[in-house]
């Protein structure tokens, strides 16, 4: 073998581990989406999750999210050509979209917390912040390792290992979207429904 | 540097499946959307749609944006994700299994009225 093909053999390995960290943190998930349909009817003498939605805000956090999804896919193409001013545009594209995603979400957080709807309140609120929030808190890891993936890129180029990190990291990307439309269809959408 | 290959797609294909997963993902929360704030749909099964929707749309991102599906044999990645599945079935509708027949038989305040409506038995 080559070494061309040894390291595409090495990648593959590196891939597919990291598919199957994905698949457990589906498991994650899976908890908490189960700890949240449990405890939803619980409301204390908090509110109900339909007196706490705001549809259209959350439609614009959506549209973000899924747009950055498939600009990161977009990057990852462009870096495949060897375009690497063009991929690293994407990338802040990717960021800038991620970051209103979450900086929308934190206001989100914020309104309802100032409101006297924090997550101490009710099962059904903490069930709530605690699902949401631990998806924000994957984009926000996930914002970190673009500028990580940003400086790498302008210091190393579009090596091998850098390829290999940018394949990972729109695996993760896409991923955190396929979550988020469970989110915003069980816990918004649903959740709106008096 | 031998570019990576995740599959053996010339890269037209590869944009063109973003571009569709892309749009496609926007039309179904679109429509799921609508149904949801306009009514359209009854409100005892504007739920139930709204599900499939999204049921609809993972798989459209897992196949386009993931490439699920896309690998040579032996599908290492679809097994994983079918054993997922499987753990989160078990996971999330045992979860509300249990629950749902811990609140039927354990509620203090509804037990009377449980054992009264649906066992047969009165006072």
């Amino acid at each position: 073998m080559n070494e061309a093909v040894i390291t595409t053999h090495q990648n593959d390995k590196t891939y597919f581990g990291f598919w199957t960290y994905l698949m457990t943190d589906i498991v994650l998930f899976a908890t908490l989406f189960a700890t949240y349909a449990v405890l939803k009817n619980g409301v204390a003498h908090g509110p109900s999750s339909h007196q706490i939605i705001d549809l259209p805000f959350v439609l614009i956090e959506t549209i973000l999210l899924l747009t950055s999804s498939f600009m990161s896919g977009l990057a990852l193409l462009a870096a495949r050509a060897g375009k690497r001013q063009l991929t690293a545009a994407l990338l802040v594209i990717v960021f800038g979209l991620g970051a209103g995603f979450v900086g929308m979400e934190l206001s989100e957080f914020a309104k309802l917390a100032s409101e006297g709807h924090g997550w101490q309140v009710s099962a059904f609120l903490s069930a709530f912040f605690t699902l949401v929030g631990t998806h924000g808190l994957h984009i926000t890891a996930g914002l970190l390792w673009i500028i990580v993936l940003g400086m790498q890129i302008g210091r190393f180029g579009l090596s091998s290992s850098v390829m290999r990190r940018l394949t990972l990291f729109t695996m993760f990307w896409h991923f955190l979207d396929v979550v988020w439309i469970a989110i915003f269809t069980i816990v918004y959408l649903m959740g709106s429904l008096a | 540097m031998k570019p990576i290959v995740a599959t053996t797609k010339p890269k037209s294909r590869l944009l063109l499946g973003y571009l569709t997963g892309f749009v496609l993902s926007l039309i179904l929360t679109g429509v799921a959307y609508i149904a949801v704030t306009e009514q359209l749909i009854p409100s005892n099964a504007v739920g139930a749609f709204v599900v499939k929707l999204a049921i609809i749309q993972i798989a459209v991102q897992l196949i386009f944006f993931l490439h699920l599906g896309q690998e040579s044999r032996p599908r290492w990645k679809l097994t994983v994700f079918f054993f997922m599945l499987a753990v989160l079935v078990i996971l999330v509708f045992g979860s509300l299994w249990i629950m749902e027949n811990l609140n039927y038989n354990m509620m203090p305040d509804q037990m009377d009225q449980h054992i009264i409506n649906d066992e047969g038995v009165h006072h």
